[in-house]
């Protein structure tokens, strides 16, 4: 899977890497800052308050 | 290819962990102080601009600085279920706290993305009864994450649109989660009318679980009108 990855994205080792470093950073801005507040509220829906 | 997959999921398990624990309290302190900081600074400008009605009544001039004035307090109306009303600083809690307050304690309306829930049905700031706030302990910023190292007399001010309610901790106390005669007039004292102007924050214990509720009672101190600017425990702190 990431070796196909590797494989597939364009330019010499180093304009990959760089590619790469910006896909991790937007996946896991998406991640901290959409899907875990989001899945946090599915799995403890009621902490914090009296029922 | 499977194993890939599985690294994968576990790597996504693990950020989510440290991301509760750290990384979305971070991200979530940040954004409530902000947050609290544009409100506050929209207030102040929204009072500049108003052409002055000037209900300002200073005919008693200005000769008598009391040790501790107080106006008697404005009480605004009760918010809705996440409508920001307040902002909160403790000077305690750290010089740059200023969370956001919001009427309704739910999780996903008002704790969650807001900061400090207000019990509805429970006294405005600055009113006689029993003004009751809850807030997260850990995760999502922790507004309440301190709230055990409060000490007595510490200030906990809270700032609406009509001014500064200054409160002063008094104790804590630990309770069980369905103890709600902690949110009665005066606390825990079933039937008595209010006698007081009480603040009362409810928060998790002990921190990571939800077995018990930390509780933090204070009284109030004093009204400062927006007119007058800032009370004197606020400077230093902004």
């Amino acid at each position: 899977m990431y070796a196909a990855l590797w494989r597939i994205l364009p330019g010499p080792w180093w304009v990959r890497v760089l590619i790469l470093l910006v896909v991790v950073a937007a996946v896991l801005y998406g991640l901290f800052f959409y899907a875990f507040p989001w899945f946090s509220a599915i799995i403890d829906p009621d902490s914090g308050t009296v029922q | 290819m499977l194993g890939e997959l599985f690294i994968t999921a576990g790597v996504l398990a693990l950020l989510f962990v440290a991301w509760q624990l750290w990384i979305g309290d971070w991200i979530g302190a940040a954004q409530k102080n902000a947050e609290g900081s544009s409100i506050s600074e929209q207030w102040a400008s929204e009072f500049a601009a108003s052409p002055t009605p000037t209900v300002t009544p200073s005919p008693t001039a200005s000769a008598t600085p009391e040790p501790t004035k107080t106006a008697e307090p404005v009480i605004i109306p009760e918010a809705k279920n996440g409508a920001v009303f307040g902002v909160m600083y403790i000077p305690r809690f750290g010089k740059d706290y200023q969370v956001p307050m919001a009427g309704g304690v739910s999780r996903p309306i008002t704790l969650d993305p807001i900061g400090i829930g207000h019990y509805p049905g429970t006294p405005m700031p600055g009113a006689v009864g029993n003004v009751s706030l809850a807030a997260h302990r850990t995760t999502y910023g922790k507004p309440f994450n301190k709230i055990a190292k409060l000490r007595l007399d510490d200030p906990i001010i809270i700032e609406t649109k009509a001014g500064w309610y200054v409160y002063r901790f008094r104790n804590l106390e630990y309770v069980k989660p369905g103890a709600v005669d902690v949110l009665l007039p005066v606390p825990q004292e079933e039937g008595v009318k209010a006698d007081g102007r009480y603040l009362t924050m409810t928060s998790c214990s002990p921190m990571y679980w939800k077995t018990e509720r930390i509780v933090a009672y204070s009284v109030f101190e004093s009204f400062t009108p927006r007119a007058d600017g800032p009370p004197d425990v606020l400077k230093g702190v902004k």
